[in-house]
């Protein structure tokens, strides 16, 4: 069956935090109800612990960091969830269960088949 | 019609006729929306080289399947010779059962419907699927009827087919729980293309015939594949009724000819009738709940039927436009009402109803009507500028002409 990658997409929060614990909750009662789709997925810390790599110059080149995510979004890549669904209409059924669906928005991309 | 058709004319009518169905049904054999097209292709252009000089089969959609079925195997085995990989498919193919029954060809073609016009592919992608797949048009004609360059359109059906392939945009009718909303995608689909042929938001013309006619011919399309759905009978009857105004609606010098001004004699009686009919068989099916394309097909009856513009049963649009608003309470339908109320009570009260209609600051008609409705007021100067303010905001050349025709300073 085919996968797809439900991307997170919210206010760029620190889902560790005791502010967080209710929205947590959400997403463990999510990831229960979905538990049959789920194949994996992570909350993310925030933006601010992010480090952009980039190698100068071609493979092998100078290793140059910058702190802070790739794209600077109002909305921030804050977390994923892997689906294994029959086909697009149920990934984006599924999608549409994650809390961030109506706090944020998800983004579904399908999965390239690892041969 | 007194002219005979050529061979060639019977030939391509019929191609273009069967088209989607077959398609369709190469799509569910094979699996395979490119290879299905091009197995098509190859059988149509079979079909056009022998079918003028042999005339057209008895059974034009069955010799145009078993040949698109054989061409599809040819290239399949073409291709599988090259990669090395025998397929199951030419042995599903080759064992193909006979014909497939007319309910299963209507299944398949539902199928292709509303995956063309699945909603998470955007509107373009879904008008342009549609046109090229269910309207048999090449990627050429889909670029010229809605003005994009080909090589733009040839890139936005390429990926909106590698969405509908990588990321599985299922072949299937929906169930019925989600099927209501599903068809109002299409039906909204259908009449923007419609839209988009007969008030042509930019270019020189007022119409782009071939888009109308592509739209109705979905129209009827979808009206064949589900004769029961009031909606689908409506918007059928909606755009036939404004399309049966073609002829009387842009002057030689491709002027818009307003409604009030339009020689009704020009309006096609056959779009006419059939138009009305539709709309009373639409309403029989809509006892509880009003559907806009049902009550705006019933407007249109409203202005077909009246023998001149004076003759306009103005109650009875103003009422339909009353149903309508409890439905869809947009601005634009509010507009539309406002100008029924112009027509009916004059133009101070119509002018006092446009007004009314907030939210419409940025819609070109919007400032066209009081343009229009300032003029005959006789307050020149602001009929003046709410004129240059329409064609501000983009009114096409041809409405534009007409509306700055119209600027009472300009006889």
């Amino acid at each position: 069956m085919p996968q797809y990658v439900a991307i997170i997409y919210t206010k760029d929060v620190d889902w560790s935090h005791p502010d967080q614990a209710a929205d947590m909750a959400e997403y463990g009662a999510f990831g229960e109800a979905a538990a049959a789709v789920i194949r994996g997925g992570a909350a993310l810390y925030p933006t601010a612990t992010a480090t952009t790599v980039r190698v100068a110059g071609g493979k092998g080149g100078d290793v140059l960091t910058t702190d802070g995510p790739y794209a600077e979004t109002k909305e921030a890549l804050t977390g994923f969830y892997i689906l294994e669904c029959a086909d697009l209409d149920e990934a984006v059924a599924t999608a549409a269960r994650i809390p961030a669906a109506w706090d944020g928005a998800v983004e579904v991309r399908p999965v390239l088949p690892v041969m | 019609m007194t002219a005979a058709t050529s061979p060639e004319e019977a030939a391509e009518r019929a191609v273009r006729s069967e088209y989607a169905r077959i398609l369709a049904t190469l799509i569910r054999v094979t699996g395979d929306v490119d290879l299905a097209q091009d197995a098509v292709q190859d059988a149509v252009l079979r079909a056009l080289q022998t079918w003028p000089r042999d005339g057209v089969p008895d059974e034009p959609r069955a010799w145009l399947t078993v040949v698109a079925r054989r061409c599809a195997i040819d290239r399949i085995r073409r291709d599988a010779s090259r990669q090395g990989k025998e397929a199951d498919a030419v042995w599903l193919l080759d064992n193909a059962l006979p014909e497939p029954v007319e309910s299963v060809v209507r299944d398949d073609l539902l199928r292709l419907v509303f995956t063309c016009c699945h909603p998470t592919l955007s509107r373009d992608a879904q008008i342009a699927l549609s046109l090229r797949t269910l309207g048999g048009l090449s990627t050429a004609d889909v670029a010229r009827a809605l003005l994009v360059p080909e090589a733009t359109m040839a890139k936005r059906l390429t990926r909106a087919k590698q969405k509908i392939r990588q990321a599985r945009i299922p072949y299937r009718v929906p169930a019925d729980d989600e099927l209501p909303a599903r068809l109002d995608g299409v039906l909204s689909t259908v009449y923007l293309m419609f839209n988009e042929g007969y008030a042509a938001g930019a270019g020189e013309t007022a119409m782009r015939g071939p888009l109308i006619d592509e739209a109705v011919r979905l129209g009827r399309l979808l009206h064949d594949l589900m004769p029961d759905e009031a909606s689908v009978t409506g918007l059928l009857a909606l755009m036939l009724l404004q399309d049966s105004r073609r002829s009387a609606r842009v002057a030689a010098d491709g002027t818009v000819v307003p409604l009030a001004e339009q020689d009704r004699g020009l309006w096609d009686p056959e779009a006419v009738r059939e138009g009305v009919e539709l709309v009373g068989a639409a309403l029989r099916r809509t006892p509880d709940r009003p559907d806009p394309y049902v009550v705006q097909a019933a407007i249109a009856a409203c202005h077909a039927l009246a023998a001149d513009y004076e003759a306009t049963d103005w109650d009875a649009v103003l009422s339909w436009y009353d149903v309508l608003l409890t439905v869809e309470r947009t601005p634009v339908a509010r507009l539309g009402r406002a100008a029924a109320v112009a027509e009916r009570d004059g133009p101070e009260a119509g002018l006092r109803a446009v007004d009314a209609v907030d939210g419409l600051a940025g819609y070109a008609w919007w400032h066209a009507s009081r343009a229009e409705l300032l003029g005959r007021l006789g307050r020149v100067d602001e009929a003046v500028a709410a004129s240059a303010r329409a064609v501000s905001l983009g009114l096409n050349d041809a409405h534009a002409r007409f509306v700055t025709r119209r600027r009472p300073d300009s006889d």
